[in-house]
């Protein structure tokens, strides 16, 4: 196969001259991940502290119910914002369908499960070492909660992370909410889909490869960011 | 260090309540750790809690905190059962549990949550000889650092009691010397110490009444100026002389 | 919290990018079309003539037709006319009017496993492919596509029920994809001329059977239904449908050439002046 070699040498002249086509299609995948990465958090990390600190009857339940949601298929996720949104659903009349805020909507429904169960699972850790000092200080569950996030943050990193790589990474429901409109909902994902569907398989992986380059840069900012927190906790000794 | 900077609280200035534990027994896991105990502590001064290993110290302390229920009998401050004491009280455990931020953020946390004084966190640093470390991860102190941070961010809940778990525990002198100066100056501003401790030297330094625990009883409780002369049990007699209790 | 207020700025900020412009359309079309490249030349054209944007959601005609039911388009251009004379009979859309045409190919492996190369009538090569059992990948999804070829083969008196899974291979996917998977397997395949001719991966593969008039492709165009569909914006979509079975848009998909080739023959009935 000489796919291989083709794509790579496709994929470094489109990292490093980009058309505008690719730019703005790599600019939409970032706005719409990000975002719905962003949202995932506000909803999945108050949700996973709350799971990790409260005990009640059916937590066991709603800890397996969360944690099957992380492996929802992203194209039946697409498939129930496209029947919500739709002209003939019953949110129709936002007509949302076909825009990049049904994308972040989907995303961000299939990834808040993530976030939430992730963080659940490290911020239960850490509130085992915290829970007889925090009850010592008679604080209520919203200081806790937020003394949790807070102090976990390094961790949460990690799993806000492994949401983003999920949402930049899916087709299947970005595919069927933005139906891959030219200049309006195309994002890497879609575009790989219908350059591969064109034939053009050399370019389909080529945009792979940009897709994992631009995985691989948003991955060592945050480690960048990271290391510089850390650092400066230490130099301000 | 200095001696007295950090305001005078009012509340410890109030008269601290007396603890009563009535018939106390505590089981954990099918084990009696403490059982018909009885005790009534005074509202003034330092009561050091000792007694050989695995004697239920630590448990007795959590029980006076609140944080955990006796089995049967009552454990009260002047009468109000001691869960509902536990804010106006303040325990530092023997292995301090630090927040993940700087030492200032710390003292912050506890300011902020009991809507204290902001204002007053560099007072309370500087007491414990921390100021100059405000901005230092909290986590990456010293043993008998941490401990003075604990001590410090207990103070900032303007305490009526002080409850400390082994607060020297394999601590350098100077550490040891820093720790029981912050706490007789807490208990010379009126709040009622309890102080769990193996040292017998600390006990006399610090303590005004002792309370001696044997296999989960009061064995003794009397006067410090009585207890370390003429001790009443013969279990506390071997204790201060150094020979091994079990 | 800083990092709500933060998340919010970033949301508004790039709201007003997410809105679609004022006169814009979504045009529920197939695959095979989108992917023939004839909508990148004709909608500049048509944008630069009406400054109407017109966004393409390329699907199955089968998914086309249900997504413009729902209401989620303004214009519907597909090729199944009896399923778009249903729709229109439903009350989705107001008129169907004849757009154009292409036509469908057989394109095989060089070394011609069944022997139809060259055949131009194409229920004999069909008939022969099924009794060789010779692969075939066929589409599968209901589109418009498979709809003719399901045709085909019914004409051809090839009962293709007995040969599923076996010759007769369903891919259940888009043509692109059905290509990709008939050259993987060495399988015949029926695709519209455009798609081949654009297609980017022929390998060996070479056109088999072609020039039946059987295997003409109508497509149509239908303005959604605004009665059943108020979402609809009305005049833009009838603007659209007006220009391409103008002489100006007729003129216009004749003149799309790739390679040298003509892809798509406009027969929309004369316009009255």
């Amino acid at each position: 196969m000489q796919d291989f070699g083709d794509a790579f040498g496709l994929a470094f002249g489109l990292v490093l001259n980009p058309s505008a086509d690719l730019i703005e299609i790599v600019g939409l995948s970032l706005r719409v991940s990000l975002s719905a990465c962003l949202l995932a958090c506000l909803i999945g990390l108050p949700l996973g502290a709350l799971l990790a600190i409260t005990r009640f009857p059916g937590r066991g339940a709603a800890l397996v119910v969360v944690n099957a949601l992380m492996g929802l298929p992203p194209v039946v996720v697409g498939l129930l914002v496209y029947l919500a949104l739709s002209r003939a659903g019953p949110l129709g009349f936002l007509g949302l369908l076909y825009t990049p805020t049904a994308m972040i909507v989907a995303q961000t429904i299939l990834i808040a499960p993530i976030v939430a169960a992730l963080s659940r699972q490290v911020l239960e850790t850490l509130h085992d070492e915290y829970a007889e000092q925090f009850r010592s200080l008679c604080l209520t569950r919203w200081q806790i909660m937020q003394a949790l996030l807070w102090d976990g943050r390094m961790a949460l990193i990690t799993v806000a992370l492994a949401g983003f790589g999920r949402a930049v990474a899916e087709v299947g429901a970005v595919m069927i909410v933005g139906g891959n409109i030219d200049h309006l909902t195309r994002v890497m994902t879609t575009a790989i889909a219908l350059e591969t569907s064109k034939g053009e398989l050399a370019l389909a992986l080529a945009l792979g490869l940009v897709l994992m380059i631009i995985a691989l840069g948003v991955n060592a900012l945050v480690q960048g960011l990271r290391m510089r927190g850390a650092a400066q906790e230490v130099a301000h000794a | 260090m200095r001696d007295m900077t950090f305001p005078a609280n009012k509340s410890a200035q109030q008269t601290a309540p007396a603890l009563r534990m009535r018939d106390v027994r505590l089981s954990l896991g099918g084990r009696h750790v403490l059982d018909s105990l009885n005790l009534c502590i005074d509202t003034h001064g330092v009561t050091a809690l000792m007694g050989p290993n695995g004697t239920g110290k630590t448990q007795a302390l959590r029980l006076m905190h609140g944080l955990i229920r006796p089995t049967a009998g009552t454990v009260t401050w002047n009468d109000t059962p001691a869960e509902a004491k536990t804010s106006t009280q303040a325990l530092v455990f023997q292995k301090p549990v630090l927040l993940r931020r700087s030492v200032a953020a710390n003292i912050d946390f506890v300011l902020k949550a009991r809507r204290g004084d902001r204002s007053r966190r560099d007072a309370l640093l500087d007491h414990v000889g921390l100021l100059d470390k405000a901005r230092q991860p909290a986590r990456a102190l010293s043993g008998g650092e941490a401990q003075r941070l604990a001590l410090a961010r207990a103070l900032a809940l303007d305490p009526q009691v002080l409850l400390l778990d082994e607060p020297t525990a394999s601590l350098d002198p100077g550490s040891v010397l820093a720790i029981e100066r912050i706490i007789t100056q807490a208990a010379h501003q009126g709040v009622k110490v309890i102080l769990v401790t193996h040292d017998v030297g600390q006990a006399r330094r610090l303590a005004d009444d002792v309370v001696f625990l044997h296999r989960g009883r009061v064995a003794e409780h009397s006067p410090a100026h009585q207890f370390f002369p003429r001790p009443q049990s013969a279990v506390a007699r071997d204790f201060i002389n150094g020979r091994i209790v079990v | 919290m800083k990092l709500t207020k933060l998340t919010l700025a970033a949301l508004l900020a790039t709201a007003p990018m997410y809105a679609l412009a004022d006169e814009s359309i979504i045009v529920q079309s197939t695959t095979s079309t989108a992917n023939s490249g004839l909508y990148d030349y004709l909608l500049p054209i048509f944008t630069e003539a009406t400054d109407i944007t017109v966004n393409v959601v390329a699907v199955g005609t089968g998914q086309a037709i249900k997504n413009a039911a729902n209401c989620d388009g303004d214009v519907l251009l597909v090729h199944a006319k009896p399923a778009e004379e249903k729709f229109v009979a439903d009350g989705g859309g107001t008129t169907r009017t004849d757009l154009m045409y292409n036509d469908f190919i057989i394109v095989g492996p060089a070394d011609d496993p069944a022997g139809v190369a060259g055949m131009t009538d194409v229920e004999p090569a069909m008939a022969t492919i099924a009794e060789q059992g010779a692969l075939f990948a066929s589409r599968g999804d209901d589109s418009g596509t498979h709809k003719k070829e399901v045709a085909l083969w019914k004409a051809a008196g090839v009962d293709t029920a007995s040969g599923s899974g076996d010759w007769y291979r369903e891919t259940g996917s888009g043509m692109g994809a059905t290509l990709n998977a008939g050259l993987g397997m060495g399988a015949y395949v029926m695709t519209d001329r455009a798609t081949w001719i654009n297609f980017g991966n022929k390998q060996d593969y070479q056109i088999a059977v072609q020039g039946d008039e059987a295997m003409f492709n109508q497509y149509g165009v239908i303005p959604v239904n605004p009665e059943k569909c108020p979402s609809v914006n009305v005049e833009a979509a009838q603007t659209f449908n007006d220009w391409l079975i103008s002489d100006e848009g007729q003129e216009a998909i004749a003149a799309y050439m790739v390679d040298g080739q003509q892809l798509f023959f406009p027969n929309a009935p004369e316009q009255g002046s």
